[in-house]
């Protein structure tokens, strides 16, 4: 299994027939045609949320397929800024991700250390446990979750937000196959340097496990910022709303009059930005992920 | 797992002279325990417990008021099973509906979503060209994207003067008014034909409820548009994973079966597909569960409308516990979809096994890095 880089071009053969050559070159302008006929087909539709988010209401309508502003207009992003509750949800957001990540990223993490190298009595089942646990779909769990949070008075609040997403099944299998994976003899000497179990995961074997606590900060923040039915069965308080949920909000009328796309585009996009930014440094790590989850299947 | 046996740590109370006490391997239980419980209590408490609590909800007749769990709630046994399943009546038809709309929409997203990560993954693997991980990234980049923000684009792509219908006029087409559009798509290829109305054979007596020409639909136009979006958003997750397959292929087979005279579809079909066949199963079979799961677009674009012809088992779970309060229909829904979902997965993770004790398990994304051009 090599990893997702290009291989270099093969070099052409010496002996090669004009005949394939020319079929070389009519392959070559084929596949170049499909990469850009797709690339399109993939990015266009950011290209048009782009530019009708900085159009007026009848230049969208009329245009819907411009890339062009025509006239250009910041009216829906100021009316995002002053006439919703955008802010407010950015901010809720933001608070939900940092919490969440932060909480996924230390439990799952210690969890999997334990199931990959500490002998405790019934790791194999807990760990079993794991692996059906990952198999549960999240949308049956709308009702449950709404019942567990409204029995526990934490429905409509930010612990009812956030403490039920604070770890997850598929992180802590992540780190228990990466754990198994690096060498035991630093941990080693390190316990027999007189270091307790805690001291050793905290300082010696986190740091070595950076590449993967990167994917598990990436798909944790991922996941939790684009995270939608949860927020949806945790709270009705429109003070308490994140972003995916004040976007659904918008959508399903709560602006009035209009359609008002440009501002719905504008708020989606901005929305997008943050996933998007991670997305284009951090790419690497957004591909094991998604490799990790054929693995895991 | 052979290093354990020799690791036998000290501690930093025990110190190096107690290394092979029992006082290390008790140690070692409770921290063990220690480093697994907040995860235990957060899935115990929000997946494991809630579950457990809606399986009772779904006995009952809860309507929101108060708590589930006292005396005062009534208790119907399997009433609000039975009522999806066996009785004439709204419940039945709603249910039976958001099988239909959903099965059809299995039927288009996976085939669909498979053939164009695989079609998209061979571009990309193609040795001849340049810029190919900018084109991997691009069709990547929607899947990672918020459902509620790409469906807020697509709602403005398919309105009525939207990107799409705009795109259409440009080949003379008149697109219709996709959200509004109830007529079931195989309906609208059978009236071309000239059957505007069902026929009277298929007019009535269809199984639970729903007459054979409903069953008959097809997706509605408003579904066609939910399910362009889908595929159009995990095609990329898929490639990435068709790709990792396709570059697990020896190039030396791929080399000497063109030296053996073999056709680009010769060796697609006899060496490449083979070679990728678990990887083929495990993207049919994640989709399959996956699209069995399709809400977020469902509640952002359509709400189950028009003519309840989006309407999926996720979404009418919702609808009918959060929007009519009836808690325990809603509740005894999700566990249908459930056991849907499980057998599916059990399904999967079945072969999987089985091919994992066929071959060498496959090595892991951390390990994968062999250096660049070498066959693996």
């Amino acid at each position: 299994m090599t990893a997702l880089t290009d291989r270099p071009p093969v070099a052409a053969a010496p002996a090669h027939h004009d005949r394939r050559g020319a079929r070389t070159l009519a392959t070559r302008i084929l596949g170049y045609a499909t990469l850009v006929f797709f690339g399109l087909v993939f990015l266009y539709p950011f290209v048009i949320q782009l530019g009708n988010s900085f159009k007026t209401e009848p230049d969208a309508a009329a245009n819907p397929l411009s890339p062009i502003p025509d006239p250009l207009t910041v009216a829906g992003f100021e009316r995002i800024f002053t006439g919703t509750n955008f802010p407010l949800w950015l901010g809720n957001s933001l608070l939900v991700t940092v919490l969440v990540t932060l909480g996924r990223v230390f439990f799952d993490s210690l969890a999997g250390y334990a199931l990959a190298r500490l002998r405790f009595r019934g790791r194999s089942g807990l760990f079993a446990a794991v692996i059906a646990v990952m198999a549960v779909p999240g949308v049956v769990l709308l009702i449950p979750k709404f019942l567990v949070l409204n029995q526990l008075g934490i429905y409509n609040s930010y612990a009812g937000l956030v403490v039920p997403l604070l770890a997850d099944a598929a992180g802590v299998f992540i780190m228990k196959q990466f754990f198994e994976s690096i060498p035991v003899s630093m941990e080693e000497a390190a316990r027999i340097d007189g270091a307790g179990v805690f001291r050793t995961y905290w300082s010696v074997v986190l740091p070595m496990a950076r590449p993967a606590l990167i994917t598990l900060t990436i798909l944790s923040f991922q996941g939790s910022w684009n995270e939608f039915p949860h927020s949806l069965v945790s709270v009705q308080d429109p003070d308490l709303f994140t972003l995916p949920r004040g976007l659904a909000d918008l959508v399903s009328g709560s602006l009035g009059k209009g359609t008002q796309y440009p501002l719905k585009l504008g708020a989606a996009l901005l929305a997008t930005i943050p996933v998007a930014v991670l997305f284009v440094i951090f790419q690497r790590y957004f591909v094991r992920g998604a490799n990790e989850g054929a693995e895991k299947g | 797992m052979a290093t354990e046996a020799i690791a036998a740590p000290a501690t930093a109370t025990g110190g190096p002279e107690r290394r092979r006490g029992r006082g290390v391997r008790g140690d070692e239980n409770v921290a063990g325990w220690l480093f697994v419980a907040p995860v235990i209590v957060i899935l115990g408490l929000f997946l494991l417990l809630p579950i457990l609590m809606a399986l009772w909800v779904s006995l009952t007749d809860w309507n929101g008021q108060g708590s589930p769990f006292t005396s005062k709630v009534p208790f119907v046994g399997t009433d609000n099973y039975t009522r999806l399943f066996t009785e004439d009546g709204l419940a039945r038809r709603d249910f039976m509906t958001s099988i239909r709309n959903n099965g059809y929409y299995v039927a288009i997203v996976v085939p669909a979503q498979t053939a164009l990560a695989l079609g998209l993954a061979l571009v990309v693997n193609n040795r001849m060209l340049r810029g190919k991980a900018f084109f991997r990234s691009a069709f990547y980049f929607p899947s990672v994207t918020s459902s509620v923000a790409i469906s807020v684009v697509f709602l403005f792509l398919f309105a009525n003067s939207g990107a799409v219908n705009a795109l259409l006029r440009l080949f003379g087409v008149d697109g219709p008014q996709w959200f509004a559009d109830s007529r079931g798509v195989l309906h609208l290829l059978l009236g071309a034909v000239g059957v505007d109305s069902a026929p009277a054979a298929l007019a009535g007596g269809g199984p639970f409820g729903l007459s054979w020409w409903e069953w008959l639909s097809g997706p509605s136009v408003a579904m066609m548009s939910i399910i362009t979006l889908v595929v159009w958003t995990t095609s990329g997750t898929f490639m990435l994973m068709f790709l990792a397959a396709l570059q697990s292929v020896p190039v030396a087979l791929d080399e000497a079966s063109t030296l053996d005279g073999a056709s680009r579809w010769q060796r697609f079909r006899y060496v490449t597909l083979p070679m990728i066949k678990p990887t083929m199963f495990l993207v049919l079979t994640l989709g399959l569960i996956g699209s069995w799961q399709v809400f977020d677009q469902v509640y952002v674009m359509s709400q189950g409308d028009p003519a309840k012809t989006t309407l999926t088992p996720a979404y009418l779970s919702y609808r009918t516990a959060f929007r009519d309060f009836d808690y325990g229909s809603g509740a005894a829904i999700s566990f249908v979809l459930f056991l849907i979902i499980i057998v599916l997965t059990l399904v999967q993770r079945r072969v999987m096994a089985d091919r994992d004790t066929d071959r060498p398990r496959r090595a892991r994304w951390w390990r994968r890095r062999v250096p660049e051009g070498s066959p693996s």
